[in-house]
């Protein structure tokens, strides 16, 4: 069985419970993902489906990957992503996962990049409360204060929170309840937000660490 | 219609007045009380309208025994049974923000003859 899907985030809204609750969501065009290959214990060493996501022009796509898709006899796709699975058994390649892999109220897992935040100092990037602005404190606004102790240790430890690059890294929300999942649309609506920019690509799984259903 | 527009007008009512900032309107909301649920009305100045699609919201002020209160409600929201105009005003700004730093005969708005 095949636990996930590839997605692309296109915004946030809000929608309402009956009660009138108002629930943040983000939405998610998901698929449709045809499987382009499979990788298997023996010739690979581990056991994953690759997915393809999104469209490409077959005059834009190398002749590498025009071999790799007319193998699988798929049309050319934006992206492809391996998805680990415990069995091979009931996936063929040119199958097509879609939106209906997920139904409403299940927990999911969604990994993407999160937004570049270039070179950001520790207020932006640790949330350091900086200095204060009156009291005679007005050279120090932004800065990050002291790094460490003198003499002993005469070093500054590792992992010491400092201003750096900040965000473009991949991440990954754990537990996301769905809300809403139309295969047709190819629409998949998730609680809460997801990492990434507004087009970002974004992986969907099950959630990995979610209590089984009573 | 693009996927954003497509989940959210599932959430929109297509059953409201038109109205707007000036208008005096009375908005039937309903409350759970334990198992029973009954309407309450909130009548007063619509001070602004925000947002768009199913985040819209609207401010009304009221003043009751001369203390001012606003409430802001969400457009399309379950809870809200039904909104009524009761009269419209003629007023020249969107968002009518004025009308807190005025009491009385002053925080009139003047009604639009249609």
């Amino acid at each position: 069985m095949v636990n996930g899907i590839i997605g692309r985030k296109i915004g946030m809204t809000q929608v309402f419970e009956e009660s009138g609750k108002v629930v943040p969501v983000t939405v998610i065009e998901a698929g449709p993902c045809p499987i382009v290959q499979l990788k298997t214990q023996e010739r690979d060493g581990y056991q994953a489906v690759q997915l393809g996501f999104g469209e490409r022009k077959e005059s834009r796509t190398s002749r590498p990957k025009q071999g790799h898709f007319a193998k699988a006899q798929v049309e050319p796709t934006w992206v492809l992503r391996e998805f680990r699975v415990k069995s091979l058994a009931d996936v063929t390649v040119g199958s097509v996962i879609d939106a209906s892999l997920f139904s409403e109220g299940e927990l999911v897992d969604v990994s993407g990049t999160s937004k570049g935040h270039g070179f950001s100092g520790v207020v932006k990037r640790w949330h350091f409360a900086g200095g204060k602005k009156s009291h005679g404190g007005e050279q120090d606004l932004r800065r990050p204060g002291s790094i460490g102790a003198s003499a002993t240790p005469s070093r500054v430890f590792k992992g010491k929170r400092m201003a750096g690059r900040y965000g473009a890294k991949r991440h990954t929300v754990q537990n996301l309840p769905i809300i809403q999942a139309d295969a047709e649309r190819n629409l998949l609506v998730v609680k809460g937000a997801v990492p990434g920019p507004t087009n970002g690509l974004l992986l969907i799984r099950q959630a990995s660490k979610a209590a089984p259903k009573a | 219609m693009n996927l954003i527009e497509s989940v959210e007008s599932q959430y929109l009512k297509s059953d409201l007045p038109q109205f707007g900032p000036g208008d005096i309107v009375k908005v039937n909301t309903r409350i759970r009380e334990g198992q029973k649920e009954r309407i309450q009305v909130y009548e007063g100045t619509v001070i602004r309208r925000a947002h768009s699609g199913a985040r819209a919201t609207f401010t009304v002020r009221r003043v009751a025994f001369g203390t001012g209160s606003e409430r802001t409600f969400p457009l399309h929201s379950p809870n809200i049974d039904s909104i009524q105009v009761v009269r419209y005003g003629a007023v020249r700004r969107a968002k009518l923000y004025y009308l807190r730093e005025r009491t009385g005969r002053a925080a009139r708005v003047k009604e639009r003859r249609r």
